[in-house]
């Protein structure tokens, strides 16, 4: 598989490139008081400027994996590090946080406007930059005209614009996104991939993705990490080598395909001695 | 579309008048068939003209009870408010006296009120006691739920940014809570009317401090059925505006977003 060739796992080295690792998990091990046993030790690094996918079926823990780098969950073994520190450091300028849940997670009670400025309400920002900030990031998502709405008037597709705006309303230096668009159609979900493909280019953004999408994972991806069946554990990374920005040719063109089937070979092969839990 | 909401407001306002005013006829109807006596089934006319003539006496016991529900409903809701802050800050706090609040509910107030009445001086101080006790119960708890009830990708959302404990109370618990405060508010405050009347029943209070239960109990002994019927006929008024009042109220404070509300739009 040529495709796949400098799929090696690259360990908790340092990204590749000479990037700087914005998060590494090293030898990161998560098992529930239950006794469950979410993930087995994970090696990953993030370089920054990358578009890092996991990939997995459902339950295979990387929804828990995301949440233990959004510092949500305490790792039981191993060790994460962000820019290089422990996570007092994050939050401070240059190291900003922030994450897109499952679903929208939007107030009900308070319009789009509120809902998009709740990071910076929180961190007590200055009343005139974060309102620049609230309209610099509904523009950029497309909602300028529904600040004033409130979230149940705002179709499924809007209400997660609403919720990416709120994720970069602080400018991040890390994104993180657990399956934003699983709940969308197709339709709606392709126009978004795009537009976060874009938007990634455009700002520079560092973005660590979940999905269980394969087509989702190649079309944004700048590396795949495929995981196996529960416990979770990364069983090759891929390196999407394509040319930004990507078009939507690129969701019809071979080398897509080929990438495609070079990753549900690897999830089938992941899934295969686990197989009698499903 | 236009048709179709004439029929839904015919069906929400106007079908339920036309059972009263048949009901009501009927009533009459069946009165004067059978020459029923006034002292056993006043006819609706007879209700009427006693509610005319003791206006006076009955206007000024409605204004007793409504007194002692009313602040009974506001002791509710503050102390009950108070009460669901502080459960809903510890599971420990809420175990220990949450047994305690269901105690208080399921006492039947009859079997309590004379004690308070004997313990606490001021009559009307004890009323109220009363009453709060009844109406306390759903504000405590439908709060506290709903303090609890917080979306869990929000709270994560919180704890991400690093909200303080008070952040969080504001932005995120209150406003959470805010829908089933409401729901307990409607509940409580029909609940206060009860315990207000029970509570005049047990005191048996007449003088110029009489409610309107005190009127019907005298009404009963003096076989005065038409007055014990428009004094029956204020307190089911009274609670009706009431829970009116809750519901707009309600609607003022969620209509906007909450789906409770939402329902009545379309």
């Amino acid at each position: 598989m040529e495709i796949a060739k400098d799929a090696a796992a690259t360990g908790a080295a340092p990204a590749r490139d000479g990037r700087v690792p914005v998060v590494e998990l090293i030898a990161t091990e998560k098992t529930y008081p239950s006794g469950t046993r979410a993930l087995d030790a994970i090696d990953l690094a993030v370089g920054e400027g990358e578009f890092v996918t996991l990939l997995g079926p459902s339950g295979c823990g990387k929804s828990t994996l995301l949440k233990i780098i959004a510092g949500l969950t305490a790792p039981s073994a191993g060790r994460v590090r962000w820019w290089q520190q422990g996570f007092e450091a994050v939050g401070e300028p240059g190291r900003r946080l922030a994450m897109v849940f499952q679903e929208a997670t939007l107030m009900p009670w308070a319009r789009v406007h509120r809902n998009v400025s709740l990071p910076l309400d929180l961190a007590g920002a200055e009343r005139a930059a974060a309102e620049r900030a609230v309209r610099s990031a509904l523009e950029l998502v497309g909602l300028e005209a529904f600040a004033r709405h409130f979230p149940r008037e705002l179709s499924g597709g809007m209400q997660m614009r609403a919720s990416i705006a709120r994720a970069l309303v602080t400018a991040p230096n890390l994104l993180l996104m657990d399956e934003p668009f699983g709940a969308l159609d197709e339709i709606t979900r392709n126009n978004l991939d795009a537009e976060l493909a874009e938007l990634w280019r455009r700002r520079s953004l560092t973005v660590a993705f979940v999905t269980h999408s394969i087509y989702e994972a190649v079309f944004l991806s700048t590396r795949v990490a495929v995981m196996s069946a529960r416990p979770g554990r990364v069983v090759r990374e891929v390196a999407i080598d394509e040319p930004v920005p990507r078009r939507e040719s690129f969701r019809v063109s071979q080398r897509f395909a080929a990438y495609c089937k070079a990753l549900s070979e690897l999830l089938a092969e992941a899934s295969a001695p686990v197989g009698a839990q499903n | 579309m236009g048709r179709l909401a004439a029929g839904q407001r015919f069906a929400r306002i106007a079908a339920p008048v036309l059972v009263g005013v048949v009901m009501v006829v009927l009533w009459h109807t069946l009165v004067k068939a059978f020459d029923v006596p006034k002292y056993l089934v006043p006819s609706p006319l007879d209700v009427a003209t006693a509610l005319v003539q003791d206006w006076a006496l009955l206007s000024r016991s409605l204004l007793v009870t409504m007194k002692v529900t009313l602040l009974a409903f506001a002791c509710a809701t503050v102390l009950g408010t108070l009460i669901a802050f502080l459960f809903a800050q510890s599971r420990w706090i809420e175990a220990s006296f949450f047994p305690y609040a269901v105690l208080l509910q399921v006492t039947p107030i009859v079997a309590i009120a004379p004690l308070i009445i004997i313990w606490v001086e001021d009559i009307e101080a004890a009323l109220v006691l009363c009453a709060t006790i009844v109406a306390i119960f759903p504000i405590i708890s439908n709060t506290t739920l709903g303090l609890r009830s917080v979306n869990p990708g929000l709270a994560d959302l919180f704890r991400m940014h690093r909200a303080s404990r008070l952040q969080t109370l504001m932005r995120l618990r209150i406003p959470s809570a805010a829908p089933y405060f409401f729901g307990g508010l409607r509940i409580s405050s029909g609940l206060a009317l009860i315990g207000a009347v029970v509570a005049e029943f047990v005191a048996g209070t007449g003088g110029h401090a009489a409610g309107l239960a005190y009127q019907i109990l005298q009404a009963g002994f003096q076989l005065n059925i038409p007055r014990l019927f428009a004094a029956l006929l204020l307190i089911t008024v009274a609670g009706v505006l009431l829970f009116l009042a809750m519901a707009w109220l309600s609607r003022l404070a969620l209509g906007r977003w909450h789906e409770s509300e939402l329902a009545h739009e379309t």
